[in-house]
């Protein structure tokens, strides 16, 4: 079976500097699994989420390369019905809940909103199946939440509205751009726990971005390492935590505090793994000009 | 017997009820409710909390910056506003690194500004001269050229800043530093650095660190003692490698449980 | 370690700044047009063709030069009692800029001091000077100055009083609103931390940001109190009626507009173009200088 998104060779470079921002980035999602898209500011993994999504910004160009969900290409998509590819298809878990909510509206109304876009649901079709999505989400007293604003709510409590928001139109594709990172610990797990649950359930792909290498091994089948745009490597959550093979993923590894390891977190990056890492993109840039 | 540097002693602290002239008055709300703790000459000490837990109120409360509203906070066995030795000679001895290196520096000084400012304010340069020598001193050893001094914050990278945060916080060799959630938000690699440049400049001028932070596995890495802030107490105190193999206390075995460890296969998610 | 001893501790250069400064086009256009009416205005005397109340009524309501009838000489024509415009406009620029510049740096000054203890201590002060700004500015702001002036007699000294009694509230309430935003700041934090006083922490790190915000709202008050005296003049309470002005030009020039459009004109233009050119001055200044804004 071919995976439901198919990212291959995918460049992009700076619309202001012509800097490459993606080199050849290659990668596959199959239904059903979840996929950690991990590297440190600035490697290039939001801007992939957003080229997915397709709201990358202007001063974002896409080179060269394809973004196939099952048998069509974002990339080459006429603009209208990409969007409704898209939004009828995929659903965004965003990293920040207190900006994602609109603060003027119920949380009944912007939970139901893809109901009625892409579901053709009536409002109370969509009312009555928004509260079993809160309900599903484990939010208590779904009647009451739905009237409420998201000010309300707590951090966790909107994630939670956020990812039924996201399950309401069923999507194939999700896409998860660090959506615990603003959470308390004892809240991140729970709602990893619901995300996983939901997405078993749902048999959703999940193309999940963060920098958290202990999210990514509890939650991850499959993981993408980033560095400058580029793949560092790539494979199951197994080979890259158990037997990685590039220099930069150990020494990613080594350097993350660990709590039940008091010398973990005190390794810092050597700079010529860096060096290597940099050279490596600087040989690949080589060769594209060349 | 390491001797005692700052301590608190039945700290409680409110957010003072905000009085209006014609609107509803808030009621006070109690951020810290009764917190005894200790830090010792040369210890680095972790406090540990989530949001709401009144850890940012503590480190606080330890600068003085809030005031207390029941209890006390003692510098060097005297209360933070009866010092022998003057209030400014305190404000010497610590010190503190912001979370948002960002916001902690004055957009519109250049670094130069930023630093040698202080050393003259405390004469510990008595010329702009050995200011400038200090500061190139300090700056050598956070890591940084000396090109920034020329420049403005926002000219930076964020690490930079950082560690011009660091430099500005030991340059003038405190006895006592608070770092308030200093590497949330940073990157691994960035975040192990500065670790590294802590702990070192903790042993070379001797001074103690009180580091707060949400995350156990970074005060695991950093810290010889821990501090579980909950709901303004403190639910458990201890060495780390006490707390971390044997947590006596629910919340603090449920913070530890939530941490993901990198390793795959070990069933947490479903725990 | 390095050898400090030898270490040469860079310094921010001005001259980039300045450089850039000095290349904006706002700063160019805007700050030569305020050059060439300081010109004017300090060498009114010999730069006006004529003497400006010389009235000859045999020219009366002459057209600029280029239209039927004009006579040469009189470059921008005449009003109804013959005297020249262009002399009656460059002499109008000394009181307009003497105005401007002194009751607009009065009013900075008030207003900025008020602002910033308002906005540092709070709690009172802030009540007192909160208050205080709320019920100035219930007031009409031109009738206002009208009021004052009629109290305390026409005159330039009266005008300025007038403008900077009005518009230190514009001042105070920017910089009390800034000075509290930049009172929550993790610098000034820091600065208590490292022991400034807290005369230290207003005038060390709250004060240099402010001053930006401060300098914004003086080039938009130059243009302003320039209005303001042409509107007094308008109105016949700004300086005695013998002394030209571009207000009184204006008014004098509003009664004669069928016969005589070019009385009106060229004082209406000046006043818009100064206000302009104070505004762009401004802009281009904060963009080029201010550090924050180089990002």
């Amino acid at each position: 079976m071919s995976p439901l998104l198919s990212i291959d060779n995918l460049s992009a470079v700076s619309r202001r500097d012509g800097k490459p921002i993606l080199r050849n980035v290659s990668l596959h999602v199959d239904s059903g699994t979840i996929h950690g898209l991990v590297g440190e500011s600035g490697a290039g993994k939001s801007t992939i989420s957003k080229i997915i999504l397709g709201i990358v910004s202007g001063g974002v160009v896409v080179t060269s390369g394809s973004v196939m969900l099952g048998a069509n290409d974002l990339v080459r998509m006429p603009e209208r019905e990409k969007r409704v590819l898209i939004g009828s298809q995929m659903a965004l878990i965003p990293q920040d809940p207190l900006t994602a909510l609109n603060p003027g509206r119920r949380i009944g109304d912007q939970l139901t909103d893809s109901l009625r876009m892409w579901k053709g649901m009536g409002h109370k079709a969509a009312w009555a199946r928004g509260l079993e999505l809160l309900d599903h989400v484990a939010i208590r007293d779904p009647q009451r939440v739905m009237g409420l604003f998201p000010h309300h709510l707590s951090g966790g409590m909107r994630q939670r509205v956020l990812i039924a928001a996201a399950f309401a139109i069923e999507p194939k594709l999700l896409i998860a751009d660090e959506p615990t990172t603003a959470l308390d610990a004892t809240v991140q797990k729970q709602v990893l726990q619901l995300l996983k649950r939901l997405q078993a359930e749902h048999g959703t792909a999940v193309v999940f971005v963060t920098h958290d290498l202990g999210v990514v091994a509890q939650i991850c089948d499959a993981v993408t390492l980033l560095f400058q745009g580029k793949v560092m490597e790539q494979g199951t959550a197994e080979t890259i935590f158990n037997t990685p093979s590039h220099a930069y993923t150990r020494a990613l590894l080594a350097a993350s505090p660990r709590y039940d390891d008091p010398a973990a977190g005190l390794n810092p990056i050597d700079d010529a793994v860096i060096a290597a890492c940099r050279a490596e993109v600087a040989q690949f840039d080589g060769a594209q000009h060349a | 017997m390491p001797e005692t540097l700052v301590e608190t002693r039945g700290l409680v602290v409110d957010y003072a009820a905000r009085r209006s002239l014609w609107g509803p008055a808030n009621d006070a709300t109690r951020v810290l409710r009764g917190v005894d703790l200790h830090i010792d000459t040369g210890e680095i000490v972790g406090i540990v909390g989530e949001s709401g837990s009144g850890k940012s109120t503590l480190g606080r409360a330890l600068l003085g910056l809030v005031p207390a509203t029941e209890g006390e906070v003692l510098y060097a066995g005297h209360p933070l506003d009866a010092q022998p030795e003057g209030a400014l000679s305190l404000r010497r001895q610590m010190q503190m690194i912001f979370q948002d290196p960002m916001s902690s520096l004055n957009p519109r000084h250049t670094i130069r500004t930023i630093l040698t400012r202080p050393m003259l304010l405390h004469r510990v340069a008595t010329s702009q001269a050995a200011a400038d020598a200090t500061v190139a001193a300090v700056l050598d050893r956070v890591g940084l050229p000396l090109a920034v001094l020329a420049r403005y914050p926002h000219e930076l990278s964020g690490g930079q800043r950082q560690r011009v945060g660091i430099a500005r916080a030991v340059m003038l060799r405190p006895r006592f530093v608070l770092a308030d959630e200093i590497v949330s938000g940073q990157d691994v690699s960035t975040q192990a650095r500065v670790l590294v440049l802590l702990r070192e400049l903790c042993a070379e001028i001797g001074m103690s660190l009180a580091f707060i932070s949400h995350d156990l596995s970074v005060i695991r890495a950093l810290c010889n003692r821990v501090y579980v802030l909950n709901g303004g107490v403190v639910v458990e105190e201890g060495p780390c490698e006490t707390v971390f193999a044997a947590p006596q206390h629910a919340y603090t075995r449920a913070l530890i449980d939530a941490i993901p460890l990198p390793v795959v296969g070990t069933g947490w998610l479903a725990a | 370690m390095v050898d400090t001893s030898l270490a040469q501790t860079p310094h921010r250069s001005w001259q980039p700044a300045l450089r850039a400064a000095l290349g904006d086009p706002k700063v160019l256009v805007g700050g030569g047009f305020i050059a060439f009416l300081i010109v004017l205005a300090l060498g009114a005397d010999l730069l006006a063709p004529h003497d400006p109340l010389a009235q000859d009524l045999m020219l009366g309501s002459l057209p600029p030069v280029g239209m039927a009838g004009a006579e040469p000489g009189y470059w921008l024509g005449t009003d109804d009692l013959g005297r020249d415009v262009l002399s009656r406009f460059i002499h109008g620029t000394r009181t307009a800029l003497t105005v401007a510049f002194i009751a607009a740096t009065i009013a900075a000054v008030v207003g900025t001091f008020v602002g910033l203890l308002a906005g540092y201590f709070g709690g009172w002060v802030d009540a007192v000077v909160s208050r205080l700004i709320e019920i100035w500015m219930a007031f009409p702001a031109v009738l206002l100055s009208i009021l004052i002036v009629a109290i305390l007699g026409s005159g330039v000294h009266s005008v300025i009083f007038a403008i900077a009694i009005i518009d230190w509230t514009r001042f105070a309430r920017v910089v009390r609103a800034e000075t509290m935003a930049q009172r929550q700041t993790d610098y000034v934090t820091a600065g208590q931390v490292l022991g400034f006083s807290r005369l230290g922490i207003l005038a060390g790190e709250i004060l240099p940001n402010v001053l930006w915000v401060v300098l914004g709202l003086f080039t938009l008050e130059l243009g302003l109190a320039v209005v303001i005296e042409a509107i007094l003049s308008f109105v016949g309470l700004s300086v005695s009626s013998d002394t030209p002005t571009w207000g009184g030009m204006i008014a004098q020039g509003r009664g004669i507009i069928y016969q005589a459009w070019w009385v009106f004109a060229l004082p209406l233009a000046g006043l818009l173009a100064t206000v302009l050119a104070f505004n762009q001055l401004g802009a281009g200044l904060r963009r080029s200088l201010d550090p924050v804004m180089q990002r």
